[in-house]
């Protein structure tokens, strides 16, 4: 059987084809493992034409990997920016490891903070290389070339070249071990607002993702999944399914029943006419309020300690107690392009197209689902429309999905595995459920003596293949944020509740900071009130002298913001501050009294990431972070009805932010010299208890269950 | 057999008349730039031109097309797509960019009735299309810078 590819570029390989200075990937692969991580030439291709190809380790998927590694590389290459390019790096965990995880994948945060040294060091190997082979063809002394905007010159004799040119003599140079990288202080493109590499291919309907790989013979495939958590299989009548025109066969697979089918519209009617009957002994039978219920009373009775310092009994000499309990929903990540994935299975080999973010953990599960090693599975890594922490599971969920599809029908075959919206909002991997509670005390100066937190979720890594990744360590991603504040609260005790359900749970996008962030901000606001000081001047107070780049942000996202305190001409102001994924941002938020719902009209933001490798990005991040965070706070919440079931479903039930709602966004980015730390994440958890923190201001109401406009349970 | 014409070019398909547009673009002609968002026309991912005016592909039976005019974002041309796509380039609009074909549609749709859109215009005309990168910033500010292009 034939299979031709109607994709444009990526997979044909017009990359591929005028590469020149690309090494042989065993070569790169005997670097890795003899010289450490820094394997310049598996991240570059120059071609004859002059164009520059950065093989990204980490998933595009809207927050910029492509353009910001690109960047590093083009940096210490001195390339033309208008000469480079970018696409997706294969299913490689030796020669494409984030640093960060020591596995490859794309989460964290950390794509170019673990990339930064290692990309630029790739971009000055390269440009060594391109050096030492002009040296050779022209007889001149390496030290008298220079190379400025893709353009090589040894001006001793006025020769100059393109880097196309020498790309097929700099292959045959040796590769610099160590290259030496240029001082923040040269910094050429670093530190400007660059264009984006994606953006064309995004305007004119050609970018490509996995939804849009067709193959001949190709089949559809969706999956009945359990209307409840922990149902399996218990037995399926096929009949009505099979006898849909395009049906071609019906199977049973670990994660539900698969109707496979020559196109989407006879895939998804397959499925509406298939009879399934589940057993549920298992499943989780309890609804939202039910485990809001047993959360709070963990909640109540103290969890396990993860973090102490000082005495409790602080408590009983406080002045004024105050307390607090809030209550967060399971929340959908819903990224615009639903969980997809094409697999191919041919000879005893697979190949598969997709949006894959982590392919560390996807690739050995395909392998262990089909039975062949995993070297026989090959993973080409497609732009992805949003994942926001979805399609990095360490379950693997959808690339065994996908397997089992394959495995199932039983014979060689291609098959696009497709989640509807409804698969996405009732498929679980949720930000957990969480409860938490609050007790702070204060002296007769208003000072807090005391403060205690106590979480109460369940954990997304315990129970899951990355449990290792904790050493025996409970899951900080559960009440991270709730720990290591900056703050000086006095005695203090934070406290961990692990609860259990068959609901899956996963990161979701600043992952603990979701909740920890909103209940951590707004109660202290209310702490600060209770001692009669200002938002702003209440937590500058509370932060120790070295605690430079916290003050850095809040006094920065004061003064652009013209603070004057909680309220002014009818509008309330909130401020917030959180350091997640290494980056310290504080907003402030100015929120309208709209009859009874708020409107968020601007948000100010201070942001410190370190170096600021592109500004352009950094802005976007954070304007996206911002109206994702806003969005979710409003509006959304998954909740389980007695019984168990979802009761949202798609976007009219579980609605996004719409562009009438976006406020303004102004950002201001602190100067920096340091490592760069993340951006697609932090800007996601200030704006919730800032616009909470203005919201009381204006009104006098706490919001204490999430989210503003509904209730959770 | 249902007869239509897309991007310029007639076709005759031997279809289930139920089939939404969206999967008949998509599956039968391969033209993948309209995208699945939700299938009941509450995202506007997969919005395309039906005799130049705005429709939800996902809910559009092929069966309500025949003898119809269909344009998608890769046939897309004239000023205002061509003002709609140097804006939305010039700031960098998209992220994920799954939503963006859509967004686009809308725009062009927009400014080829509204030649100065006011904000109120953009946030009516663009009601519809969601992005959960939350671009709007953008999207509203290249929707200006468009018009201000087409004014001249």
């Amino acid at each position: 059987m034939g299979f031709e590819t109607t994709r444009r570029g990526l997979l044909a390989g017009g990359a591929g084809l005028m590469l020149a200075l690309t090494l042989p990937i065993g070569r790169g692969r005997a670097q890795v493992t003899v010289a450490g991580p820094f394997a310049p030439n598996a991240f570059i291709r120059i071609g004859t034409d002059d164009l520059v190809t950065v093989m990204s380790k980490h998933l595009e998927m809207g927050q910029g990997p492509y353009t910001g590694l690109a960047t590093l590389v083009a940096e210490e290459l001195d390339a033309d920016w208008a000469q480079m390019r970018a696409e997706g790096a294969p299913a490689d965990d030796k020669l494409y490891a984030n640093l960060a995880f020591g596995a490859q994948g794309t989460g964290g945060s950390t794509a170019i903070a673990n990339s930064f040294m290692q990309m630029r060091k790739a971009g000055a190997a390269a440009r060594a290389m391109l050096v030492a082979a002009a040296a050779q063809e022209w007889g001149v002394p390496a030290a008298e070339i220079t190379v400025k905007a893709g353009v090589v010159a040894h001006p001793g004799s006025g020769k100059t070249s393109g880097f196309g040119a020498l790309s097929a003599a700099a292959a045959s140079q040796p590769v610099p071990e160590d290259p030496p990288v240029k001082a923040p202080a040269d910094f050429v493109l670093i530190g400007k607002d660059r264009p984006k590499l994606d953006t064309k291919a995004k305007t004119d309907g050609s970018a490509q993702f996995a939804l849009d790989v067709y193959r001949d013979g190709m089949l559809t495939v969706v999956v009945a999944h359990p209307p409840k958590f922990g149902a399996t299989v218990a037995s399926f009548d096929d009949k009505d399914a099979l006898a849909v025109k395009g049906v071609q066969m019906v199977r049973q697979i670990p994660s539900g029943v698969a109707v496979y089918a020559t196109n989407t519209y006879a895939a998804l009617k397959g499925r509406d006419a298939l009879q399934v009957n589940w057993d549920e002994s298992k499943a989780e039978t309890r609804g939202s309020a039910e485990l809001f219920e047993a959360f709070t009373k963990a909640a109540q009775a103290g969890g396990t300690t993860v973090e102490e310092q000082g005495d409790l009994a602080a408590f009983t000499g406080a002045a004024k107690t105050l307390e607090a309990e809030y209550h967060f929903p399971y929340l959908a990540h819903a990224p615009m392009e639903p969980l997809d994935a094409v697999i191919e299975v041919k000879g005893g080999k697979a190949e598969l197209w997709y949006g894959c973010q982590f392919p560390a953990f996807d690739r050995p599960t395909v392998a262990a689902t089909l039975g062949v090693p995993v070297e026989d599975v090959q993973i080409n890594v497609l732009l992805a429309g949003g994942s926001f922490g979805r399609r990095a599971q360490g379950s693997a969920h959808l690339a065994a999905e996908a397997a089992a599809v394959a495995k199932a029908a039983g014979a060689d075959g291609t098959f696009k595995l497709l989640w509807t919206r409804e698969d996405d909002i009732r498929g679980g991997y949720y930000r957990p459920l969480t409860v938490h509670r609050f007790r702070a005390g204060l002296d007769d100066a208003g000072k807090i003596i005391a403060w205690e937190n106590i979480v109460a979720n369940q954990s997304i890594m315990m129970g899951t293949p990355m449990e290792p990744m904790l050493q025996g360590g409970p899951d900080s991603t559960s009440f991270e944020g709730s720990t290591g504040l900056p703050y000086i609260l006095g005695a203090k005790r934070i406290g961990w509740a692990r609860m259990e359900s068959p609901v899956s749970v996963l990161w979701w996008r600043s992952v603990g900071h979701t909740h920890t962030a909103y209940a951590v901000e707004t109660f202290l606001d209310q702490v600060l009130e209770a001692a009669g000081k200002d938002p702003v001047a209440g937590r500058l107070e509370l932060l120790p002298p070295e605690a430079t780049r916290e003050r850095g942000v809040i006094e920065k996202v004061a003064e652009i913001s013209g603070w004057t305190g909680r309220t002014r001409d009818g509008k309330g102001y909130g401020v917030a501050y959180t350091k997640s994924f290494g980056t310290y941002v504080a907003q402030v938020a100015e929120v309208q009294d709209m009859g009874g719902v708020p409107r968020v009209t601007k948000v100010w933001c201070a942001v410190d990431c370190g170096i600021a490798v592109n500004p352009n990005v950094i802005r976007a991040q954070i304007e996206g972070g911002i109206g994702y965070a806003l969005g979710t706070a409003l509006h959304n919440h998954i909740s389980l009805a007695p019984g168990g079931e979802v009761e949202q479903s798609n976007f009219h039930d579980y609605p996004m932010l719409r562009i009438s709602e976006m406020p303004a966004v102004e950002v201001a980015i602190i100067a920096s010299e340091a490592d760069p730390t993340g951006i697609g994440e932090p800007g996601v958890p200030p704006l919730g208890p800032a616009m909470a923190n203005a919201w009381r201001a204006l009104t006098g109401r706490a919001q204490n269950v999430l989210p503003f406009g509904g209730a959770t349970s | 057999m249902t007869s239509f014409r897309v991007n310029g070019r007639d076709h005759d398909l031997d279809i289930d008349p139920d089939t939404p547009l969206l999967w008949v673009l998509r599956d039968e002609l391969h033209l993948t730039g309209t995208k699945f968002g939700c299938g009941i026309a509450q995202c506007g991912a997969c919005t395309v031109m039906l005799d130049g005016m705005p429709r939800r592909a996902c809910v559009t039976p092929i069966s309500m097309v025949e003898g119809r005019e269909v344009t998608t974002i890769e046939g897309m041309e004239g000023p205002e797509t061509e003002a709609v796509r140097a804006a939305w380039t010039a700031i960098d609009v998209p992220q994920c960019g799954w939503c963006q074909s859509g967004q686009i549609m809308s725009a062009v749709a927009l400014l080829q009735a509204v030649s100065a859109p006011s904000d109120e215009d953009i946030d009516n005309a663009m009601a519809g299309n969601v992005c959960r990168c939350a671009t709007y910033i953008r999207i509203r500010q290249a929707i200006h810078d468009a018009a201000k292009v087409l004014e001249g």
